[in-house]
């Protein structure tokens, strides 16, 4: 089967600092693959890339058997990756389904399919007794499913997740958790970015980690939490993945 | 069908308002009638600006170059060629939005973002003011007269006797202008500028080409603002460097929305209806002041002195503008009910 995504020796450098270095992987049509890794490891980095925020200095990223590498972001878009940012970036001054809308124009440019499917998302992530308040209204766990409903609204088959569940209260990770399962049921892959350590292994089909721009392993959750580099370089002590 | 019933409730706003002001001129004497024009004229100026700075967030501190563009395309047109000012407001409006387009391009390929969009502009109209100041062809900075004719001519627009023509004249652009604005609001376009100005990076991450539809605001923005330039030129019927492309051209465009409210269909009218008039009463105070305030006669620059503090005022305390302002007002009262 060909990869969705495939990421092919990869590095990004920021002067003499590497980011990312020499990462390779892939991402199978209808998996959740998480991708956790200390602060400073290059994870929103590699998202960057991904998403066309910024080129390569090396490497290739193939979508679908085509080369995205250094595309636009709204290029990259308009292939079917979709992404949310780990700071959410609502349109503050538009509705919640104004917000939406602005990205379900990309596959329904008529204003009344847009607006339909906007609504028909906004009720999907949960907003729906939001939909006419100004973004800026919303709480943080109220911007975090804006985010992903703007992201889906692209209608794409690629979702990257950046932290969607950081700042959030364990009851609202829970519900965002759901929401998650969801939106991959639907068929659409995921590749997530996350810190909240029992809710990423116990969402993902993978796990890949990055430490210091490097990818030091890619399994299954449970081969992951008992990899021995993994707990050196990141976990730090074993405890603290039980303990999660 | 939809289409028209989504957008009936302000069109059906903007046709009363049409009405109302057709009408209007049988109530006002010449003074007023001048003031109307004057108030109708910079309110479609405002407008004009509130799509590209309101909408889009694309802060233009020098519309004064589309302005211009307008005035001295008509006016070279006509005095030149006798071409009809109709027609050369239309290559006006067409060269401004190619100026734009080409000017919004470069400074937002290059990353020019906020104030120094706001600065660029402002460069971009004082080069066309110093270009025109040494240009032969369009008579330096003496400016060109547009030759008086007898009687009234809808062909060159120019009235002598029924001046009441020329308020028609810009209430038609005003209410088109409007509609375009009620039109574009509702529509992908400016979906995505509203997005542009709330978040570039959220905007391109949904599918949005930044560059493109900025450069669409700028153009829609200038040709707009050109055809304002035409008119006046053809109502004052004399256009000179500083008239066209001077600083306080660029102010006055955007101090009305800003005041009524940047980024709503109804601000720039609501701007232009507090400020127009005040300007006008200021400036007839500070010729005939009464006694408690004759230390202010013959002191021009008090209006101006007036917009600054209003200026301030607004952005300090109601950074929505009054329509703004008035509208959540509105909705907090009717929310209580």
């Amino acid at each position: 089967m060909i990869p969705l995504l495939n990421v092919q020796d990869v590095t990004k450098q920021f002067g003499g600092l590497v980011a990312v270095n020499h990462v390779s992987f892939e991402v199978s049509e209808g998996e959740i693959l998480g991708l956790i890794g200390p602060n400073g490891a290059g994870k929103t980095t590699l998202f960057n890339m991904v998403s066309g925020r910024f080129a390569p200095t090396s490497g290739r990223i193939i979508f679908d058997g085509q080369d995205i590498t250094g595309l636009a972001p709204h290029r990259v878009c308009q292939q079917g990756i979709a992404r949310t940012f780990q700071i959410a970036k609502p349109f503050a001054k538009l509705s919640v389904t104004d917000n939406v809308q602005v990205g379900s124009f990309l596959r329904w440019p008529r204003v009344e399919k847009a607006r339909a499917k906007a609504s028909e998302i906004v009720t999907f992530v949960g907003l729906s007794q939001y939909a006419d308040q100004p973004a800026r209204t919303l709480t943080t766990a109220g911007r975090k499913r804006l985010e992903l409903a703007r992201a889906l609204s692209t209608e794409p088959r690629l979702l990257l997740l950046d932290e969607v569940m950081a700042g959030l209260t364990p009851t609202e990770s829970v519900g965002i958790v759901q929401l998650i399962r969801q939106i991959r049921d639907s068929g659409i892959t995921i590749l997530v970015i996350e810190h909240v350590m029992k809710a990423i292994m116990s969402l993902s089909d993978r796990v890949a980690v990055l430490h210091h721009g490097e990818l030091i392993a890619i399994d299954t959750p449970a081969a992951i939490a008992g990899n021995e580099r993994v707990i050196e370089a990141y976990l730090g002590e074993e405890f603290h993945l039980a303990a999660n | 069908m939809s289409r028209w019933r989504r957008l009936a409730p302000e069109m059906l706003t903007l046709a009363i308002v049409a009405v109302v002001l057709y009408f209007l001129p049988n109530f006002l004497d010449p003074f007023l009638i001048s003031l109307a024009l004057l108030t109708l004229f910079w309110a479609y100026l405002g407008n004009a600006w509130n799509i590209m700075g309101g909408y889009a967030g694309l802060f233009s501190f020098g519309h004064a170059m589309f302005y211009g563009i307008g005035a001295y395309t008509s006016t070279v047109l006509l005095v030149n060629f006798y071409i009809s000012p109709w027609i050369g407001m239309l290559v006006g409006a067409l060269l401004a939005a190619l100026f734009g387009g080409c000017a919004g391009y470069l400074l937002s390929r290059f990353g020019v973002r906020g104030h120094f969009f706001a600065l660029g502009t402002f460069a971009l109209a004082e080069m066309l003011r110093l270009i025109a100041t040494e240009t032969e062809f369009i008579n330096t900075s003496i400016g060109i007269h547009i030759p008086l004719i007898r009687g009234d001519s809808w062909p060159r627009m120019q009235f002598e006797r029924a001046t009441i023509n020329y308020y028609y004249v810009i209430l038609l652009l005003f209410v088109i202008s409007v509609g375009i604005t009620i039109f574009l609001a509702r529509s992908k376009t400016g979906f995505y500028f509203q997005a542009i100005r709330e978040d570039e990076d959220a905007a391109a991450a949904l599918g949005v080409d930044v560059l493109r539809y900025k450069v669409y605001a700028v153009a829609i923005s200038a040709a707009l603002t050109a055809v304002g330039g035409s008119f006046f030129t053809q109502y004052f019927l004399f256009v000179d460097p500083t008239l066209a492309f001077g600083v306080s051209i660029s102010v006055q465009i955007l101090l009305r929305p800003i005041v009524g409210g940047v980024g709503t269909v109804w601000g720039p009218l609501v701007g232009a209806l507090l400020l127009t008039p005040l300007a006008e009463i200021t400036r007839a105070l500070v010729r005939t002041p009464p006694a408690y305030l004759d230390f202010i006669r013959g002191r021009s620059g008090v209006d101006v002195m007036l917009f600054g503090a209003i200026l301030v005022i607004v952005v300090l305390f109601i950074p929505d503008g009054l329509f703004g302002a008035g509208r959540q007002i509105w909705e907090r009262v009717r929310k209580a009910l």
